[in-house]
């Protein structure tokens, strides 16, 4: 951004590639616990809203408020409680996944055809068994879906959580900004970019080795 | 070994009331065992809602039905819809398991040794027709609609129950494909001994797979009779309806011509005449005689002759009692 | 001690709401900047998705960019306007925002109006076609008509992104709400960082309020809105 610098200079990503590995570390690990713990809260949330029909719109409607609230403002609610930390950062980050979870859950569930719960119950499953053999396998093609958007949500997010002192690869955007220094900025945004194209491919894998019957002829 | 295996199912009195609506009114009925009982009537008249109360997918508001004497409400339901075999229109295969792994269901429910669960599962593909080596591995995507039927009926069969509801099994595949699983699941039922409760809305089904039809309308049972009476002596106006106005032919094709007692014979008319065997339904003896124009049939049996058959005497099978 | 007091005496003080740094100006330059942006976008993505939804064409295109688009970190689009901006001489603050904003907004804009021509019951438009309506025609009486309500569910989802991310301009020096929080942060003013945050959220619900509300009352009669 200054005249006569180079878009990228190598000569500091070498010199940085040490800080470079620990960011990205840094993103993985802030984007795979957002995500597990976005996960185990969105099932919870999802069963109650499932076996207390009452509760679904309350359930879904506070988790869309939170998912519109900008995240930099979610960020500045926390802060005077839990200060420029990690644990700042993953409320947030928690906070956004929840929506899209929870909506994949439920309608995954909903959507298993009723002739495969009918005989499934007619065959002598308990509710149990019906909800953990039949239910959950079928919806989890739905299911995957919402982590993988969750997934991209996050790495983007993740970003964002720089203001509050985390980042991962955030702080080289941020860094980039300050400085008006386009290589850490490149260096941020790409990565993240890349990051979650990765992320995003590899949950598909996941997703297809665990639901062989999706994919038939 | 077949005649013990069935249940004998009663129904005493049993009524489901839905708030104001009555779906099922007072029904009472016996399904002698290892008999097939067909209930029947358009939709709305509460015959799937009586079926789903043998393994109570619905309870019953009041009455009892008892297998082999045994009250089902007196007993767990997961229990006792693992002791029933249950297949229905749209098959409800598990889309996420192998044909063995559909199965197996019910067995591995009732914790089966794996390699009795393995024979048993490849027993009854072979008894269904698929080739176990070529299909076992093969998900209900891969199936066409006639195998994915066969999987749901031989899924229900799997740990050998001694009572099958079937809901309208047959319904959703075509004519010729219906025919084919139709003779099938005769056979198999004839060699099993396994006492079945079927619903239809289709009366020729009925009378084709019924040892018992139990017509419903409204929630009531109209008439419960052998298919034969059925269409010789409807109740009422509207089963006689609802088996239609051709019930004198199809009564035909209950009858055997062995079952007729046979003219003498005439010898003088003999030359020509088309051959019939004691074991020809009625009704294809008329359409034999109709297409080679002739008034009368030899029957033999090998090359003995029985007597002649004609059409004077297949005519008065035809004229059936008006109802009363 | 409490953070709500003092929030609250933050939001009572009158100095607050004056000047160039009180609250109206900055509101009106959160919305100036938002309003801007998905009017940019408007005007770039509508007509591009109204021919590909017509004539069904780069729908995989349309489709998958609702996908990129959510990969984009709006941080690093903060950058990329910075980048932009610069050279062009166009300084700080408004400038770089705007041009992280607006290809946020384009992606979900153009995508559900994508969905939303292609989505028309083809048998509808077959019928209009065949009773001799023009294809401007068509798309004028029967497309856009009858996808309204999902067009304007993406040009909300838009809307919401760009208010939030509007936020982030106080970090290259730009207005809006985001100051405060910005500059709560810096200065660990908390009663600042939350009140700012407080604006923030409420601006970003309203906004996703009334465009779902824009968006059932569009719905033309005979039609039930999709959610």
């Amino acid at each position: 951004m200054t005249p006569g610098e180079p878009l990228i200079r190598w000569d500091w990503i070498a010199s940085h590639a040490g800080e470079i590995s620990l960011r990205i570390g840094e993103h993985l690990e802030l984007t795979v616990i957002a995500v597990v713990v976005g996960l185990v809260i969105a099932f919870g949330l999802a069963f109650v809203a499932l076996r207390l029909p009452a509760l679904s719109a309350p359930i879904t409607g506070t988790a869309g408020i939170l998912y519109t609230i900008p995240s930099l403002a979610l960020f500045a609610f926390l802060v005077p409680h839990t200060g420029l930390s990690v644990l700042t950062a993953e409320i947030g980050l928690v906070s956004y996944t929840l929506l899209i979870l929870i909506r994949n859950i439920i309608s995954g569930i909903r959507g298993v055809p009723s002739d495969v719960r009918d005989a499934a119950l007619g065959m002598g499953y308990t509710p149990q068994q019906i909800l953990w053999r039949i239910e959950l396998p079928l919806a989890l093609a739905v299911i995957f879906a919402g982590i993988r958007v969750a997934t991209i949500t996050t790495i983007g997010l993740v970003t964002v959580t720089a203001l509050i002192g985390q980042g991962g690869l955030g702080y080289f955007i941020l860094l980039g900004i300050q400085l008006f220094f386009s290589t850490p900025l490149l260096v941020g945004a790409l990565g993240s970019i890349t990051f979650a194209v990765v992320a995003d491919g590899a949950l598909v894998l996941v997703q297809r080795a665990l639901t062989p019957w999706t994919r038939l002829r | 070994m077949a005649e013990s295996r069935g249940a004998t199912v009663e129904f005493r009195s049993v009524t489901k009331r839905y708030g104001d609506t009555i779906a099922v009114d007072r029904l009472s009925f016996t399904v002698p065992a290892g008999r097939i009982c067909v209930l029947v009537g358009p939709s709305g008249c509460g015959k799937t809602t009586s079926l789903r109360m043998v393994n109570r997918l619905i309870e019953p508001t009041s009455g009892e039905i008892l297998i082999d004497g045994q009250n089902v409400l007196a007993e767990d339901p997961t229990q006792l819809r693992r002791r029933i075999g249950y297949v229905i229109q749209q098959t409800g295969l598990f889309p996420h398991q192998t044909v063995a792994d559909n199965i197996a269901t019910v067995p591995r429910l009732l914790g089966w040794p794996k390699e009795r669960i393995q024979l048993r599962v490849d027993e009854l593909m072979k008894l269904i027709g698929l080739d176990p080596g070529r299909m076992r591995r093969r998900y209900p995507a891969q199936l066409s609609g006639g195998e994915r039927q066969r999987v749901g009926v031989a899924r229900a069969m799997a740990a050998e129950p001694p009572l099958m509801l079937m809901d309208e099994p047959f319904a959703a595949v075509d004519p010729i494909v219906r025919e084919r699983l139709q003779n099938e699941f005769l056979r198999l039922q004839r060699a099993q001994g396994i006492t079945v409760i079927f619903v239809t809305h289709d009366i020729d089904e009925a009378i084709k797979l019924g040892d018992r039809v139990a017509v419903m309308r409204l929630g009531h049972l109209v008439q419960y009779a052998p298919p034969g009476e059925l269409l010789a002596r409807p109740a009422d106006d509207f089963v006689a309806k609802f088996v239609g106005s051709d019930r004198g032919l199809k009564r035909l094709s209950l009858l055997t011509v062995g079952g007729v007692e046979l003219a003498p014979l005439d010898r003088a008319k003999l030359d020509g005449a088309p051959v019939l065997s004691p074991s020809m339904s009625l009704r294809d003896a008329l359409a034999v005689m109709l297409s080679s124009e002739a008034q009368e049939a030899t029957v033999m049996e090998g090359d003995r002759y029985l007597g002649a058959l004609t059409l004077q005497q297949i005519g008065r099978m035809l004229r059936v009692d008006e109802p009363a | 001690m409490t953070i709500f007091g003092d929030v609250a005496r933050w939001f009572a003080d009158p100095a607050h709401w004056q000047g160039s740094h009180g609250i109206p100006v900055r509101v009106l330059e959160h919305l100036e900047l938002s309003g801007l942006a998905v009017a940019i976008a408007l005007v770039i993505a509508v007509p591009v998705a109204l021919y590909l939804g017509h004539t069904g064409r780069g729908g995989f295109i349309a489709i998958n960019l609702a996908n990129i688009g959510r990969a984009l970190p709006s941080l690093a689009l903060i950058g990329l306007g910075l980048a932009i901006a610069i050279p062009l001489g166009l300084g700080l603050g408004f400038w770089p925002t705007m041009f992280a904003l607006v290809p946020l907004a384009i992606p979900p804009i153009m995508t559900n109006t994508f969905v939303a021509i292609r989505e028309v019951d083809r048998d509808v438009v077959d019928a209009a076609r065949g009773m001799g309506l023009k294809e401007s025609e068509i798309l004028g009486t029967i497309e856009i008509p009858l996808g309204l309500p999902l067009m304007l569910g993406g040009i909300g989802t838009a809307a919401v992104n760009v208010v939030a991310t509007a936020t982030l301009g106080a970090i290259v020096a730009g207005g809006a709400l985001g100051r405060f929080i910005v500059d709560g942060l810096a200065l660990q003013e908390y009663d600042q960082l939350v009140a700012g945050a407080l604006l923030v959220a409420l601006l970003a619900i309203l906004t996703e309020v009334a465009f779902a509300a824009l968006a059932r009352a569009s719905a033309p009669p005979g039609m039930t809105v999709s959610p």
